[in-house]
């Protein structure tokens, strides 16, 4: 036995029958990651000291995505901009997983600033995908699925802010969630989109991923768009019991684009959940072809003011000297900026300032959150009459790397199921549910009315015990 | 159509120096991308409210306590350009 195949639950079991310890289990991760990681390439940077890790360690050690601070860490959104970055702060997520007695393992990879979905915009390099080294491990949490996929981690954080967490977890082979917008605190996230992010778990099974939701849950004062709302014992709600669930199936989630693979793994889970007494409707959500058009006006406005306090001044990177163009001060911000961000990142700081700026605001900003509203009310619609929503994670298994990286577009529509839960703030998560004839593993996505996780979880558990897939292991 | 001057244009609102190359890309890039998003213009949007928050949440108040701050010395590690406790910037004022 390996501790570092193990699900967090079953080592609470080992650390309370006295038969672990976490610095076993933190020896053995850092053993994995020095055996596979020159393959995946999952970490940006790995904590060997145990140097940020919390006294007296009683959790399971956990790796963070390179968005979330750590105090005193350098954390950079695998972005160059962000180089020597140590955030005088931990963020509120740190700061509940150190109190739970949770050490760091290390930062995981990611598309820079979380935009993409293949985690190849990286300043590090792309991480690959553990069941196929020539695919994509999906993004931008591709680091937090790869490393749990590949044993390199117990247990991750991501986040999503289109289906970041998500998509990842589909295309490795693991669980994903994203919660409700504002069940978890985005203090201490470096936003991205932010009436969009989410963090979220990112583990090997269901149970795990209820464990998890319950350290990070909660309202915090320092994030205002959290909710005051009290956090349940999620692992309350790990019934094997769906009777009487009603569960839509939204039309437009099965048409042309959906790898037909994908589409049987799909039918053969949701006949699995009608043996165990849930009952299925298709349903329709109309405003679905708008979403990732949506999403890309509405993200991208949110991006680019977000990352205009990236200029040279107080975080990470300064670039010098300046060739003399407009104003020493604007030189170093446009030089700055050229040298620090990306392609991707600058595609979408344009694409978000060109939806804001004065003559285009009405035509894309404004009508985007128009749009939304009634991509909002389709969801709102479902739940009046169904539990939850059954879709694909992802219309197609894990691509090889470089297959869409000059296609913006085509990369962007990989995210067309994730995205819709984005922009109407419900949970969502994805679970195993089978692999392709390539090997590769299939997602599928399940997503309830805002705040309620709990029947998201009871879904999940039910199928995944049902199932084997999540106990199929890579080997590297 | 997204001129070169066009995206010359926002790469200034964005204070990003491009290449001639990138623009040449990035003109072509968002053609292509505000194409796709060209079909919200065939949604009815008459009478819809925007969405800009999910969460149905106004006016956000915490207690009105003094609290103490980050102290100048914590931020240092923000950024390698800290000198004399304060942040170092080009000349701005000539």
């Amino acid at each position: 036995m390996t501790l570092n195949t193990l699900t967090a639950h079953e080592l609470f079991d080992l650390i309370k029958a006295k038969q672990t310890n976490t610095k076993s289990i933190q020896a053995a991760l850092l053993d994995q990651i020095q055996k596979t990681d020159h393959k995946v390439k999952a970490y940006v940077r790995v904590f060997e000291n145990g140097e940020t890790a919390s006294a007296p360690e009683t959790g399971i050690p956990i790796a963070i995505k390179d968005n979330i601070c750590i105090k005193n860490t350098e954390t950079t959104c695998a972005s160059r901009i962000l180089k020597g970055f140590k955030p005088p702060y931990d963020a509120t997520v740190i700061k509940k997983l150190r109190n739970a007695g949770t050490s760091f393992i290390g930062h995981v990879n990611m598309d820079e600033f979380a935009f993409g979905s293949s985690t190849e915009n990286s300043y590090y390099g792309p991480t690959r995908n553990p069941w196929n080294l020539d695919c994509v491990p999906g993004g931008s949490s591709g680091g937090s699925a790869a490393a749990v996929a590949s044993h390199e981690a117990i247990w991750a954080l991501g986040s999503d802010t289109g289906g970041s967490i998500r998509q990842p977890a589909a295309f490795c082979g693991v669980v994903g969630l994203k919660p409700t917008y504002g069940r978890v605190s985005r203090y201490g996230l470096i936003a991205f989109a932010s009436s969009l992010d989410q963090i979220g778990p990112i583990t090997k099974d269901v149970t795990d991923c209820a464990l998890l939701l319950n350290i990070i849950a909660g309202h915090d004062e320092y994030d205002s768009t959290s909710a005051e709302m009290a956090v349940p014992d999620y692992t309350r709600a790990l019934l094997k019991d769906v009777k009487n669930f009603k569960i839509g199936i939204p039309k437009e989630y099965f048409i042309e684009g959906l790898d037909p693979e994908i589409k049987s793994a799909i039918t053969a889970a949701i006949e699995n959940l009608k043996k165990q007494g849930a009952t299925f409707k298709e349903m329709s959500l109309p405003h679905t072809e708008y979403a990732v058009a949506t999403y890309y006006i509405v993200a991208t406005a949110e991006a680019s003011s977000n990352l205009a306090r990236f200029d040279g001044v107080q975080y990470g990177l300064r670039e010098q000297p300046f060739p003399a163009r407009r104003t020493p001060l604007i030189d170093m911000y446009e030089e700055t900026r050229d040298k620090g961000f990306g392609a991707e990142v600058k595609r979408r700081i344009m694409l978000g300032t060109y939806a804001l700026s004065a003559g285009y605001y009405d035509a894309y900003y404004l009508r985007g959150q128009k749009v939304r509203t009634l991509i909002k009310n389709d969801f709102d619609k479902i739940f009046e009459e169904c539990q939850a929503i059954l879709t694909p994670t992802a219309p197609t298994t894990a691509f090889k790397i470089g297959e869409k990286s000059s296609d913006p577009l085509s990369m962007y529509l990989s995210d067309i199921y994730t995205i819709s839960a984005n922009l109407a703030g419900i949970p969502a998560i994805s679970i195993p549910c089978g692999f392709a004839k390539n090997g590769l593993p299939i997602g599928l996505q399940i997503m309830t009315k805002p705040f309620d996780e709990e029947t998201l979880l009871r879904i999940a558990y039910t199928y995944e015990q049902n199932t084997d897939w999540h106990k199929r292991k890579v080997s590297l | 159509m997204i001129s070169k001057d066009d995206v010359r244009y926002v790469a200034h609102l964005s204070r990003i120096h491009l290449q001639d190359q990138e623009v040449e890309r990035l003109s072509k890039d968002l053609e292509n991308i505000l194409h796709y998003v060209e079909k919200l213009q065939k949604v009815d949007i008459n009478n819809i409210k925007q969405t800009t928050h999910v969460l149905p949440l106004k006016n956000v108040f915490r207690e009105d306590v003094v609290r103490t701050s980050l102290k100048q010395g914590e931020v240092k590690g923000l950024t390698q350009n800290w000198q004399s406790d304060s942040f170092k910037v080009p000349q701005v004022i000539e």
